[in-house]
């Protein structure tokens, strides 16, 4: 087993499998659509049913992002939010959810400014279970890899439907916590459908993992039909994040009470497809 | 020891360089290392890359000794290598040709690109017109409201120019909208990087392509005189034309290498561009280099007068070699730019591109410290018939004096 086996994330899809469930992931960009109603959205998401958080920190440059997740970036930074914001949204987080696996979703200059090494402590001392980094490939990860086990936080790559199986099972053989399996070709955001290859790929990667990996789906997964849909492929869990953030942007002019609400039934909805 | 012409090493120039992609793009950029691997030594490839660059671009360039502007500084000869008489009117058009080909031989019909000034985007749409491929290009919003000649040359030469909204709205911007492109569309598209940033082999290739200039800068000074060139002067943005006059004098530890960064409103002010000068370790566009950010890793608004050299990150290989200081990186700012701009039109009828100007004023500093029987060659990179309207709201202070 690997050196995460005490670790939340491990444990939550310990505790799912046990229940005959899929996850939920649920991914909000850190500070958005401000600092303090970023805490109370993720509470509604839990409180929704979420099983795993993902907290976005904005970049200015977010490549694998596609429109929506770009503009909530450039909202955020503007509005000043920062990665110290970021991590003190985890740490009120952690304290309100002691069990919760809370990861990080961000790029690699982040880290890079502060050192990789500080930033990862400063991301384990406010209670992170780990990393999501889209630019980060296995090739450049050694000391990313090396930190991570030290600080017992998950390295959380992302494969690919076009991702070679040799490189798939090195992918497995470093990622801890689960893997990220990309379902289209392009950047984050909503699709209306899904091909044909996302459900070969994610057989395949769940072929070569031997059941010994969490997989986990994401990338234009809105609706409890598409949870369905990669549940049935074999996924054990789903990533939902861009369909989030519009779910706030389009209460824009709501109360944080009204924004609070749709989010939770719109979770609660997702979180329903995962269970039956 | 390694010779600095060996680098890169494992797809790094000592600790910068390298792939930092989404893995989306690890296929893609792989076929392009095995595929660039090759036909970079087959003969073939290489006669119908010389084809295009003598009888298409117009190679070899010259290499021309600028007297008046050498007698009217009073020290070492400054040569002028004269990338601004070349087909599309820059350095960039012997990239285009190159990678365009590569293309072709790797069976890609879409091309797509990025582009600040234009100038790439330029190159790109006629390499892509006269070898039968259909390009796209990105760029800024903002860059095209600076550009608008050039959107209409790209448009005549049959590309499609998509404006890139996102973030600053320009160059860096349109970069991220053009790897978001190659994301989405990987199996069918070539992505035809402008200079030698981002993912290895990206640094490496263009470099290759661009050292033509260098090559034949070696055999043309011969013809002036018997010594190697005391220094060689380049503008650096991203660095291609830079890289591609170094490279071929990389070990020739007797030829200076100066790369000169936009200092735009001066560095102090933070309006520039001067990333080796001023900037810090970082990763983006898929590359670990020197970037301008701020002190959270945010990549900064960067500035100056010629768009070409605006962009917040450098090529790996420059940072490499400011850190083992073979090269030494200088500023010079948008006046003094300007200033060489109009000094190089009267004194010797030149109206080359302001990126180049910043190399020539730059050469005109160090010339005047030198000894007479010196010589410095600095890469005239483009010429500046894109430059007039802005530099229009300057001529009080210059025409006339």
């Amino acid at each position: 087993m690997s050196y995460l086996q005490n670790n939340r994330i491990e444990k939550t899809f310990f505790q799912l499998k046990a229940k005959k469930q899929k996850g939920l992931i649920c991914y909000i960009m850190g500070g958005y659509p401000n600092p303090i109603a970023c805490e109370s959205i993720i509470s509604s998401i839990v409180d929704g049913g979420a099983d795993i958080i993902e907290i976005g920190i904005p970049f200015s440059d977010p490549i694998a992002d596609g429109p929506v997740i770009q503009e909530a970036s450039f909202r955020a930074l503007q509005k000043g939010v920062t990665p110290q914001i970021c991590l003190n949204l985890i740490r009120k987080t952690r304290k309100r959810y002691p069990d919760l696996p809370i990861v990080i979703m961000t790029y690699s200059n982040i880290l890079q400014k502060n050192g990789f090494k500080q930033f990862m402590e400063m991301a384990k001392e406010v209670g992170a279970d780990g990393f999501i980094l889209p630019d980060m490939t296995i090739d450049e990860s050694k000391k990313y890899l090396e930190y991570s086990k030290n600080l017992e936080l998950a390295s959380i790559f992302l494969v690919a439907p076009n991702t070679s199986n040799l490189r798939i099972k090195k992918t497995l053989a470093v990622s801890t916590g689960f893997v990220y399996v990309v379902s289209v070709f392009g950047t984050t955001g909503m699709r209306n459908s899904f091909n044909k290859f996302t459900l070969t790929a994610i057989k395949n990667i769940k072929q070569l993992s031997s059941n010994k990996k969490n997989i986990s789906v994401g990338f234009g997964i809105s609706t409890p039909h598409h949870v369905k849909l990669m549940s049935n492929y074999g996924a054990d869990a789903v990533i939902v994040g861009s369909a989030i953030i519009k779910k706030i942007d389009g209460n824009k002019d709501g109360s944080i009470i009204e924004i609070q609400n749709n989010l939770r039934n719109y979770v609660k909805s997702l979180k329903a497809a995962c269970t039956n | 020891m390694t010779k600095l012409r060996e680098f890169p090493i494992k797809g790094k120039y000592g600790k910068y360089g390298g792939k930092y992609i989404p893995e989306t793009l690890v296929p893609a950029i792989n076929e392009l290392e095995e595929a660039y691997e090759k036909i970079k030594n087959d003969s073939d490839f290489k006669k119908e890359l010389d084809y295009y660059l003598q009888n298409y671009a117009g190679r070899p360039t010259p290499l021309f000794l600028a007297k008046n502007l050498t007698d009217y500084v009073g020290g070492a000869k400054i040569f002028l290598k004269r990338e601004d008489l070349l087909h599309g009117g820059a350095h960039k058009t012997n990239n285009c040709l190159g990678q365009c080909l590569l293309a072709k031989r790797m069976g890609k019909k879409r091309i797509i690109a990025e582009t600040g000034a234009g100038q790439h985007g330029v190159g790109t749409a006629m390499a892509a017109a006269v070898l039968g491929l259909k390009a796209e290009i990105y760029m800024g919003s903002t860059d095209i409201e600076r550009q608008k000649l050039n959107l209409f040359r790209m448009e005549l030469l049959g590309a499609k120019v998509h404006s890139v909204d996102s973030g600053t709205k320009t160059l860096k911007d349109a970069i991220n909208e053009a790897l978001r492109d190659w994301i989405t569309n990987v199996k069918d598209t070539y992505y035809l990087i402008g200079s030698v940033v981002g993912p290895h082999p990206y640094p490496m290739i263009v470099r290759d392509f661009q050292s033509v200039i260098g090559e034949e800068i070696k055999y043309q000074i011969k013809n002036f005189t018997k010594t190697s060139p005391h220094a060689l002067i380049c503008c650096v943005g991203g660095g291609s034309n830079a890289m591609g006059t170094f490279f071929p004098f990389l070990d020739e530890k007797n030829v200076s290498l100066y790369g000169v960064e936009a200092g735009g409103l001066g560095v102090r002010t933070g309006k520039h561009s001067a990333t080796l000068k001023e900037g810090s370790e970082g990763i983006l566009h898929g590359m670990r280099t020197y970037l301008l950010q701020d002190e959270f890793g945010q990549i900064n608004d960067t500035h100056s007068i010629s768009a070409g050299l605006d962009y917040p990150g450098v090529g790996p290989q420059h940072v490499q070699l400011k850190d083992m200081e073979r090269a030494e990186y200088v500023t010079c700012n948008d006046n003094e730019a300007l200033d060489a701009f109009f000094k190089l039109s009267k004194l010797e009828g030149i109206i080359a591109a302001l990126e180049s100007c910043h190399a020539v004023s730059y050469a005109m500093k160090l010339a005047r410290k030198m000894k007479k029987d010196e010589n410095i060659i600095v890469t005239l990179s483009g010429r500046g018939d894109k430059d007039i309207d802005q530099v229009m709201k300057h001529r009080k202070k210059y025409i006339g004096r």
